[in-house]
């Protein structure tokens, strides 16, 4: 609390984006945890929350007639603009939001605040939700090829690795330590994946110390018994997933990659896919094309183009989807890396996996594969998500990239995946806002020393959360017997099958999107289905009762779907639908008359209008942008 | 003229017939007057129908002896057809470059082919005016019908019924038709019952450089303003564009002399700019460099979803001004046959549910763009691969279609009709055994008898076993006004004609088919359910007599 110079500010205004010209006046209150705006008229659906860890950055506008404006970016790409009435307000509330927005220390994030209304029993049993012992053992393994090793139970060879890995059987110990001294970190070649119908594998490592010219017997040895653990195939890939010229510059630090003439039947292939720098600076570009204010086509596209997004997302397909048909087209096994191998390497191997394996497109599937590839195998989510104030360079979007590939799919297969994008866009809102304990900390080690008591003890876990809510990110097409869901997915990835993710990066212009969702509706009518087949069911249990004994009693219970006119026929939020946008560009007004000023207030007045400000939203949903950052845990998700 | 001239060689065996995700075809190829025709004689293989007025160019190679001929279509899609015999290919090829240039349009396919089905409803007889006429009396009594046109000699493009306000008579009409382009005189395009605005479209008015002005003309759009209103005037070009019309005795209305209008200058492209943006834009799609820059740059620089939103932006604008403003609008361009007439069927589109069912969209384009003069015979004469010198050839109803589309995307279950129905409609225009589409005028299709000769396109299109395939499962009607978004996040590249022939659409129809089964076997259960209640129902009353004390 010391942080908070101003915990209130009254006549802020909060301006709307869709259109610059409509504020909403009410009073900014700045807690521990989040900025709440609350608007005039007292209703409690006219608030806005934004928790603390989601802003990204503040920023102080000129002054305007009206006021101070203050801009506040957030990670979960909402945009918010309030104009307040005083400078030195506007100064406080800066200062403010500065401070409580970088968290110095682990224990000032959300998620050791957050104390939704469980026991402690349901809090630690949403620890034991997922079980990665399972995952491994659902792949078929342990098997006689297969094993896990002790050797890391103590983090002491590698501290960025799980406690438990697999490795083949055939590999001691001394060949293990020694490998991973040859590897960058410590992080030797562990098995990712593995595809019980061939016996082919997905492993995973960092970059060799191998230099111009260094060998390491035991390395070798290593690379041997994964490819001989594939009784199938004579030879195994290793892809380098980082351009060739960036490898080739790392063999003069000591580093690089593996020379084929030292390995026995290895294959190398470079997939590249650029650094985390280039990534962020992408990522940073799309964010500002998204942000613009009714740009042109040209100016969008161009802008989409110049930010190389979808080049990347492109890559990281590739590299997938040249691994995925290694292992079950070819039956080959692949050993992927790139520099530390918890980056690139967490993307493509997960990438992969999507493609390989069904299970991954369900919903616990891709929440066992996050909790596998990602948060076990050490990629820093502190680090790149900018938990904790730090190393701004270290930041970069490596798991929005992983989670765009799996959108990108969806838009191909849309019948593959249990779940909808709305899961993805969750998951992807809470790996940023600390708001449960799984994406704290940079690593397995780091998770279990620093802090373990108090994750365990105070953070809940976030996946058994969107577990129970999964009604909400149901896709109502998955057929999991449909063709397209049977082995391996093969994408195109002709340019023009990777499209900009707007879902995400406009995900709180809600003007942007259509103003009826195909798959809401078909959603509905699933679930009215089911209520069907239930009364279905019943009456004709009645029906048979009655035909049997013509029963001179009968209890008729009164039909629950009378005349159910089509639940799904109505535009998600009519209010919006009758919102006309600004179609003439620029002009003020389009009352252009002077004798005819009819402000956009009377048209609220228009039963059938309703321009989108607070009033006019369907209740029951929340109706402010930023649903999802959350008083509610329950809620948070519920409004897209 | 005989086809038979034209026909060097009509058959050839062994030719290989390659097409994207299909597998390869070896058979025998014929032409006919009308077709390409290739059949394998095998009983699972397809065969392939191709109608020479749907190529829309060729190219032939060589290697050896075997000959190769790209073919193109309007349709966007390019096989390709492996011809062994140097001299079959060449008479082949040149056969095919004939009798898809045919000139003469009483040489059209439409005027040989017999309907394999019973014509139950005539499609001619469908969309009269006196029909919408009926419908508008029932609303308004401000409107009659003239017969002004009757011999298309007061404006060629326009149908012999026109809707104009009452109080203008016939004499003033020709008077106003002289000092519009072609004879386009200002009429009415859409009564909007909710409020009474209309909606008029027109061509330019002939100001010429000296301001010309016609007291008819000002006197006829007045007459559509109540007391006191005022109007806009949308002109679909920008200022700089109307300016420049001036000199070539065109020019837009001078507030001046209509102090009651307001003018709004939009920018939608003429139609030799929109050819060149559908030639670029299929280039781009058909690139396979597999370069990601490369595809948004030539994207981006086909301008053709730039193109789009500013159709859609100007339509948009034109609702507003009648539905939120409640002001009447009169919407025109050059000619008032192309740009216009995308302004005033896409304002119809959101403001009439209507014109959101199948019979309401069909009347739509009979109204707006068949009988209101649209010149399909010249602008669907060649579409994207045309290589030779460009003539009047525009997609300006494919970017009509494309619109739609786009609110169709965003308005998923407001459509009677779904993504299909807009596709047939592309193609029938540019290629077709239907006569819907020939000519450039009403009184071009009279003159052709096409009526009496030939089978409209809705007569076939209307029969239920057709209909089935163009309905869009979701459909609820919604009797609001639809506002899309027209940002360039929310408007889409429409695939399911750009890369339609570019990529496998397995997965999309199975989504598809999935779809329509959720629906229908949610209302097959519905109805199971309905009925046991019933007959409980029934059982309850026959038994409740012995259940009452």
């Amino acid at each position: 609390m010391e942080h908070i110079r101003m915990p209130k500010v009254e006549n802020v205004r909060l301006v709307d984006r869709s259109s610059s010209r409509r504020t909403h006046v009410g009073t900014l209150y700045l807690t521990a945890t989040h900025t709440i705006f609350v608007g005039e008229g007292s209703e409690d659906r006219n608030e806005l929350w934004v928790l603390h860890s989601l802003v990204c950055n503040v920023v102080k506008h000129k002054a305007s007639q009206s006021g101070y404006p203050l801009l506040i970016h957030c990670k979960n790409f909402q945009v918010i603009q309030f104009i307040i009435p005083q400078e030195s307000d506007c100064h406080d509330v800066y200062i403010s939001l500065s401070r409580l927005s970088r968290p110095e220390k682990y224990e000032e994030l959300y998620c050791f605040s957050f104390n939704p209304n469980v026991d402690k029993a349901e809090r630690e049993h949403s620890w034991d939700f997922l079980d990665l012992k399972a995952e491994y053992s659902r792949m078929g393994l342990p098997n006689k090829l297969w094993h896990v090793t002790p050797i890391n139970r103590e983090y002491r060879v590698c501290d960025t690795y799980p406690a438990d890995l697999f490795v083949p059987k055939s590999v001691t110990l001394p060949v293990i330590v020694g490998s991973s001294k040859f590897r960058s970190r410590g992080r030797f070649p562990t098995l990712s994946y593995y595809c019980k119908e061939n016996h082919a594998t997905i492993c995973r490592s960092s970059q060799p110390l191998s230099g111009f010219s260094a060998r390491c017997l035991e390395d070798e040895q290593m690379l041997q018994a994964i490819m001989k653990s594939n009784p199938g195939s004579r030879f195994m890939y290793v892809v380098g997933t980082r351009p060739k010229l960036n490898a080739m510059a790392n063999r003069a630090a000591g580093k690089g990659y593996e020379n084929e003439d030292n390995y026995c039947n290895i294959k190398f292939q470079f997939i590249g896919i650029e650094n985390i720098h280039v990534m962020r600076n992408s990522q940073q570009k799309l964010i500002e094309v998204s942000a613009l204010r009714s740009p042109s086509m040209g100016e969008f596209l161009t802008g989409l183009e110049n930010s190389d997004w979808l080049r990347h997302i492109k890559s990281i397909m590739e590299a997938g989807l040249f691994i995925s048909k290694a292992v079950a087209e070819e039956g080959v096994s692949v050993l992927v890396h790139c520099s530390d191998g918890w980056d690139r390497t967490a993307q493509v191997c997960s990438v992969a996996s999507v493609l390989l394996d069904p299970y991954y497109r369900t919903l616990k599937g891709l929440m066992v594969l996050i909790e596998k590839d990602w948060v076990s195998f050490g990629h820093m989510f502190s680090h790149r998500c900018g938990h904790l104030i730090g190393e701004a360079k270290e930041v970069s979007p490596v798991i929005d990239q992983f989670l765009e590939c799996v959108w990108q799919l969806m838009e191909q297969f849309p019948c593959a995946f249990e779940y909808s994008e709305k899961f993805l866009i969750s998951i992807h809102n809470h790996i940023y806002s600390c708001h449960y304990g799984n994406f704290i900390c940079n690593s397995q080690k780091e998770r279990k020393d620093l802090i373990l008591c108090i994750i365990k003890e105070k953070a809940h876990s976030i996946w058994l959360h969107l577990w129970e809510k999964k009604l909400d990110f149901m896709n109502p097409l998955f057929k999991p017997d449909q063709s397209q869901n049977q082995g391996l997915l093969r994408p195109s990835t002709a340019p023009y099958c990777f499209k900009y993710w707007r879902r995400l990066y406009n995900r709180f212009d809600r003007e942007l999107h259509p103003r009826q969702s195909e798959l809401d509706c078909l959603m509905t009518v699933k679930e009215e289905t089911q209520q069907l087949e239930e009364e279905l069911a019943l009456y004709e249990q009645k029906m048979a009762v009655l035909d049997k004994e013509r029963a001179k009693t009968l209890y008729m219970q009164k039909g629950v779907l009378d005349s159910k006119q089509a639940l799904w026929s109505l535009p998600l939020d009519i209010s919006l639908a009758n919102t006309p946008q600004d179609y003439i560009g620029g002009a003020p007004n389009l009352c252009l008359f002077g004798d005819q000023t009819k402000s956009s207030d009377a048209d609220n007045s228009d039963q059938e209008s309703g321009v989108a400000d607070f009033s006019s939203h369907s209740s029951g949903e929340e109706s402010l942008p930023s649903e999802d950052s959350v008083k509610d845990p329950d809620s948070d998700e519920t409004a897209m | 003229m005989e086809f038979a001239e034209l026909i060097k060689t009509p058959r050839v065996d062994g030719v290989v017939l390659h097409r994207p995700f299909m597998p390869t075809v070896e058979g025998t190829l014929c032409l006919t007057g009308h077709h390409l025709i290739l059949s394998s004689r095998q009983d699972n293989t397809e065969e392939l129908w191709l109608l020479h007025a749907n190529i829309d160019s060729t190219e032939k190679r060589f290697v050896g002896s075997l000959g190769t001929i790209i073919v193109k279509c309007k349709d966007l899609r390019v096989i390709q057809l492996d011809i062994p015999g140097m001299e079959e290919c060449l008479n082949i090829a040149s056969s095919i470059e004939a009798l898809s240039t045919l000139d003469s349009v009483s040489l059209m396919y439409p005027f040989f082919y017999r309907p394999l089905f019973e014509v139950i409803e005539d499609g001619w007889q469908l969309f009269v005016p006196e029909e919408a006429f009926k419908d508008l009396e029932s609303m308004t009594d401000e409107w009659r019908l003239s017969e002004v046109n009757k011999d298309f000699s007061v404006c060629p493009s326009y149908p012999s019924l026109l809707t104009v306000p009452k109080d203008i008579d016939d004499e003033s009409l020709c008077k106003a038709a002289s000092f519009r382009h072609g004879g386009r005189f200002p009429v009415l395009s859409y009564y909007h019952k909710k409020n009474g605005m209309v909606m008029m479209r027109a061509a330019q008015p002939l100001t010429g450089t000296n301001g010309r002005r016609c007291k008819e003309d000002e006197k006829l759009i007045n007459a559509t303003l109540c007391a006191g209103k005022r109007g806009y005037i949308i002109d679909t070009r920008t200022i700089a564009v109307a300016q420049q019309a001036k000199a070539r005795g065109g020019g837009f209305e001078q507030e001046a002399n209509y102090p009651q209008w307001r003018r709004i200058h939009k920018a939608i492209e003429r139609s030799n700019v929109l050819q060149e943006s559908l030639i670029k834009l299929v280039e781009a799609c058909n690139d396979q460099s597999h370069s990601m820059d490369r595809w948004l740059s030539k994207l981006e620089a086909s301008n053709w979803q730039s193109n789009v939103k500013e159709i859609l932006t100007t339509a948009c604008l034109a609702a507003q001004c009648i539905d939120r403003e409640g002001a009447s609008v009169l919407v025109h361009g050059t000619e008032g046959t192309d740009s216009t007439l995308q302004v005033t069927s896409l304002a119809q589109i959101i403001l009439d549910p209507a014109c959101r069912t199948i019979r309401g969209f069909e009347a739509l384009i009979e109204r707006e763009w068949l009988q209101a003069g649209h010149p399909f015979h010249q602008r669907c004469a060649q579409s994207a691969y045309s290589n030779g010198k460009p003539r009047s050839e525009a997609p300006v109803f494919l970017l009509f279609l494309d619109c739609v589309w786009q609110i169709l995307r965003q308005f998923p279950c407001s459509f009677q009709f779904n993504e299909n129905f807009l596709i047939m409609l592309f193609e029938h225009a540019y290629a077709s055994q239907f006569s819907t589409f020939l000519g450039n005028s009403v009184a071009e299709r009279v003159k052709l008898l096409l009526s009496q000769k030939t089978v409209s396109l809705w007569s076939w299109v209307n029969r239920p076993q057709e209909l089935e395939r163009f309905l869009n499962p979701l459909y609820e009607p919604n009797n609001l006004v639809i506002w899309p978004s027209v940002a360039p996040q929310s408007l889409l590249l429409w695939e399911g004609v750009f890369l339609r022939w570019n990529r496998s659409t397995k997965c999309l129809d199975e989504a598809y088919q999935e779809m329509a089964h959720i629906i229908e076997y949610n209302k097959e259960l519905q109805n199971k359910v309905n009925s046991l209640r019933r007959q409980l129902a029934q059982l309850e009353t026959e038994d409740s007599p012995l259940q009452t004390p």
